[in-house]
């Protein structure tokens, strides 16, 4: 069932002056806003320990080289230098390479040669930040440049150099090939279609860029045997095995600590070679360690996002009923294949490309490769690769209106998967949960005026200006995953979960997953009150540190609400029906009489007989009777294993003004409509959604990391990697429509990522509407004001 | 060389290297960790620090030209327990998520209402677009200085009153 709302926008000049306190769902000022706001926040640059020293990252200058020598004699000797390390150092303890999430390997510190520009060749550890820094310049690499390869179609060519030599047996630059849905079908459905449009459509590189960059501080005691880590990690557990194996360090006597994160994106999944060197650097010296990378080693060095070159095709009937999308994909995984995506999926979730219509048929191909750029792939509020995918099919739909001369918003609602289809299986094998589209569509369209709009447009046209109107409809799929598809490295994509209620009522709960800005410790106290009636503020959420969390995958792929918040929910229905077990013994009748309101135990037919949540607390932990062989206590713990993911949508619209003489693209206005089931704090869902909608500017308008000839990356610094500021982006206007997820406990979807996912589609279909006039269809991102200025004039280029 | 700056009201002399950064002297050799770093190329403005009572980054300023002149970071805004109006702002309207760009901002921010009481959501834009957020698109930081704004105004109109009478 759907229920539409009223349009939530509030104006700037006005907002919602409220403190209200729910015991459950609702809007809530967040708990963790009281340090943050003093610059009492926690960052992992923040920690200081007694003795520690810190590391510096020399970086290669070269796409590929050789290294032919390496003298670290001038740096020893420099002022504070306590170790200097280097790959062979490295080799020797068997530690040169690792694991990556892919079951890739990684170089720790490049031995034999160097495959992208920024990869690591040596560390420093010194007295301070400055004195490491002063000592790689005074290491001497000798290095035998070899011609790098830079774009994907030259790495499948059979003469490209060979980038990983490491791999034995390995003579090209192919990681994998992919395939999904049914290619024969596909064929014959487009064969039989009266319209067939294709377009390449290229999705550059970006980068997550969190405003804090990626560190963390290592402190190995060599008597307890024990490692502290405190790291920027997204997924403090799975870090932990991974650290186990890569390091040798049993896993108890590892502690990944993440304390506040200055976002993540996804940037903070992967492992990165800097924390290992931390490690290794605090085992070396006995002392703590920190490292903390600086901007440009943040934009090089870690995980981008994207980088695929997709050629989609759409069948269709002339009155615009789409049949068919076929895709093949060429992926650039950079020099070592890091994606964090399970293992079974390792194009991630791109199957869902089908988008929300239903097709009669459904095929993509892609294959993998490997360049000389850096590695990583799944990241920036992907979804697992999920905004690939919904741009692809929202671009070439838009494309395909275009062509049969429909309006884009007619086509899409004739399209649309209807209400009662759901549960529906696409041609790629997802199964949508859930979902009601065509109410999210028409309140976007009523929010935003479309027809109107569509007039001022017309009006405008003829006057020569340059209006565009672009829609998105997006489905997500997120809350990986049930465990016996989604694993990555062989873990579980399962959550932990752990509740005790002390006896004077006050509870503490412990997450797997971990903030990185979305608001956990308000959310989840949120969920426990919801279920157990607990005012939140008396609801302490423990997370990012794996000495004290139940084991669990972590927060990325807006996973946290789909599976630890579930996980959350079951808990404190486990505590409850301890709790009124309790009850009814205190009230001196059967369970089954026993009525639950938030927060009391009452005597059905007799309310005011009655016992609180924290009567019941005190009387687990203190002394009298407890019904027959029930333990003290009242506390709970579950591993949730979910049964599917959950599947967001929304419907975005956006309005854009270029100007005629200088290309430049201003984005007037924005409409998010999203519908991610039952809403848990609705200020915090309209945050996340707005950072996403801003992530999209950037993306569409600003943002890539582009590289010469030679593999120099163009993007190292945030002069040269464009992120929105708060004159590029609109006042977001934002509505939703609740469709609960049927097998989530409360019915709650994930949104950290829909906005990231949806709106860059929305921003070039209405840029390309607007350059209607000059008969385009098609121009890819970023849409600079040269890019588009190329197009105008008729000779756009991909950016790739 | 030696230096002595004041911070948030308190005054401090120490000894430090001629190079070293004003953001690195009130973290590491001050320990107030509120001020952030996020950039090489002076561009993201999460180490915004008042210097004379003007916004600076302090990335891009060394500690030794802070000698003789007060400095005041996040960690000065609050009264006690009191929070600033501005920090009451972002608190109402969420205008922070991570919170790592929250103290710049909030520097900045603070700077352009004791400048201009009223402004408007072009002058707030225009004031925080030499910095970056990347979590809330903005719209609800506009908000929390407008809702600052509102209440310093409020609050100027009630101590009137109460004066007046
Ligand atoms: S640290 Fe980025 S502007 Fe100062
Ligand atoms: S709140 Fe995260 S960067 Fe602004």
């Amino acid at each position: 069932m759907t229920t539409v709302q009223e349009p939530s926008q509030v104006k700037l000049t006005e907002f919602e002056d409220n403190d209200q306190k729910p015991v459950g769902f609702g809007r809530m000022l967040r708990k963790e806003d009281a340090r943050l706001l003093r610059g009492r926040g926690r960052f992992v640059d923040d920690v200081q320990l007694p003795g520690m020293l810190h590391l510096a990252i020399l970086r290669s200058p070269f796409a590929h080289a050789n290294i032919v020598s390496i003298d670290t004699s001038a740096a020893e000797a420099s002022p504070g230098v306590k170790a200097v390390v280097t790959g062979e150092t490295l080799k020797g303890l068997g530690l040169a390479w690792m694991p990556t999430l892919s079951n890739d390997v990684q170089a720790v510190l490049a031995t034999d040669k160097v495959r992208f520009q920024g990869q690591e060749v040596a560390f420093v550890v010194a007295e301070d930040r400055y004195q490491a820094r002063d000592a790689l310049e005074l290491i001497d690499v000798e290095y035998d440049v070899l011609d790098p390869v830079i774009d994907v179609r030259r790495a499948l060519e059979p003469d490209a150099p060979i980038i990983r030599t490491d791999l034995e047996g390995k003579n090209d630059n192919h990681v994998f090939d992919w395939e999904t849905g049914d290619e024969e079908e596909t064929n014959r459905v487009f064969a039989e279609a009266d319209v067939i449009v294709k377009e390449d459509i290229v999705y550059p590189r970006v980068h997550p860029a969190p405003m804090e960059t990626c560190g963390s501080v290592a402190d190995f005691d060599p008597v307890e045997g024990k490692l502290r880590l405190w790291s920027t990690t997204q997924a403090p557990h799975a870090h932990r095995t991974l650290y186990a194996i890569v390091a040798g360090i049993p896993e108890h006597k590892i502690q990944v600590i993440a304390p506040d994160i200055g976002g993540g994106f996804g940037n903070k999944v992967p492992i990165y070679p800097g924390y290992v060197h931390s490690i290794v650097g605090s085992i070396v010296t006995g002392k703590p360690v920190k490292w903390m990378e600086d901007r440009s080693e943040n934009l090089i060095s870690t995980g981008f996002a994207r980088d695929y070159i997709m050629r989609a095709e759409i069948a269709a009937t002339r009155e615009g009923k789409i049949l068919a999308i076929r895709t093949n994909v060429l992926a650039d995984h950079g020099a070592f294949n890091g994606t964090a995506a399970p293992v079974k999926y390792p194009a991630g979730f791109f199957g869902v490309f089908t988008g929300s219509y239903d097709l009669q048929a459904a095929h993509c191909k892609m294959t993998a490769v490997y360049t000389n750029k850096a590695p990583g792939g799944v990241a920036y509020a992907c979804s697992f690769r999920i905004t690939e995918a919904v741009y692809l099919v929202e671009r070439i739909v838009d494309v395909l209106a275009y062509e049969l001369q429909m309006d884009p918003a007619e086509l899409r609602l004739k399209n649309f998967i209807q209400k009662d289809q759901f549960p529906y299986t696409t041609k790629t094998g997802w199964v949508y949960d859930s979902g009601d589209y065509e109410p999210t569509m028409r309140l976007a369209m009523e929010m935003a005026g479309y027809d109107e709009l569509r007039k001022e447009q017309a009006e405008k046209r003829a006057r020569g200006e340059l209006m565009g109107i672009g829609i998105s409809f997006f489905t997500e799929a997120v809350g990986a995953g049930p465990r016996k598809d989604m694993d990555i490295l062989g873990l579980g994509m399962a959550d932990g979960c752990e509740l005790r209620v002390h006896p004077t009522g006050k509870a503490v709960v412990r997450l797997s997953v971990k903030t990185q800005g979305q608001g956990h410790e308000t959310t989840f106290a949120q969920i426990i009150a919801e279920e157990l009636g607990i005012p939140p503020a008396d609801i302490d959420v423990v997370h990012g540190d794996t000495d004290n969390t139940p084991f669990g995958l972590g927060t990325y792929g807006s996973r946290s609400t789909p599976v630890s918040g579930a996980a959350a929910a079951l808990v404190a229905r486990k505590v409850r029906d301890k709790a009124k077990l309790i009850a009814s013994a205190m009230l001196e009748v059967s369970v089954a009489d026993i009525d639950w309101v938030k927060g009391s135990f009452s005597v059905k037919g007799d309310p005011g007989k009655s016992v609180t949540i924290q009567d019941i607390a005190m009387r687990a932990h203190g002394a009298g009777d407890l019904p027959d062989g029930m333990e003290g206590g009242l506390e709970a713990q579950i591993c949730y294993n979910p049964s599917n993911l959950t599947y967001p949508h929304g419907a975005y619209i956006c309005v854009v003004d270029v100007d005629p003489g200088t290309a430049e693209v201003k984005v007037r206005r924005f409409i998010a409509v999203d519908d991610c089931g039952t809403r848990i704090n609705p200020m915090i869902i309209e945050g996340q959604v707005h950072g996403g909608l801003t992530d999209g500017v950037g993306m569409a308008l600003m943002e890539m990391i582009s590289f010469d000839e030679d593999g120099n990356c163009l993007g190292a610094s945030l002069m040269d990697y464009l992120i929105p500021t708060a004159l590029e982006v609109p006042d977001w206007e934002t509505g939703y429509t609740v469709t609960p997820s049927p097998h989530h406990p409360i019915g709650a979807k994930g949104v950290g990522e829909s906005a990231t996912v949806g709106s860059p589609p929305a921003i070039v279909n209405a840029v390309v509407d607007a350059l209607k006039p000059y008969g385009i269809r098609h121009a890819d991102m970023p849409l600079t004001p040269s890019r588009v200025w190329d197009a105008m004039r008729g000779q756009a280029t991909p950016p790739i | 060389m030696q230096v002595t700056v004041t911070v948030n009201g308190v005054e401090y002399t120490k000894e430090i290297e001629g190079r070293l950064l004003l953001v690195h002297f009130l973290r590491d050799t001050l320990g107030l960790t509120g001020t952030h770093w996020g950039c090489d190329t002076s561009n993201c403005g999460t180490c915004v620090v008042w210097m004379d009572g003007e916004p600076v980054k302090s990335c891009t300023v060394l500690a030794a030209m802070a000698g003789g002149r007060e400095v005041r970071t996040v960690e000065g805004l609050a009264n006690g327990a009191e929070l600033d109006p501005i920090q009451e702002g972002f608190r109402q309207c969420h205008g922070l998520q991570c919170g790592f760009c929250t103290p710049g901002m909030l520097m900045t921010c603070r700077h352009l209402l004791d400048k201009n009481p009223d402004p408007t959501e072009g002058e707030i834009r225009e004031a925080i677009s030499g910095q970056i957020c990347r979590c809330t698109g903005y719209s609800s930081i506009v908000r929390s200085v407008r809702w600052a704004a509102v209440h310093e105004a409020e609050a100027a109109e009630t101590k009137e009153e109460a004066v007046a009478q």
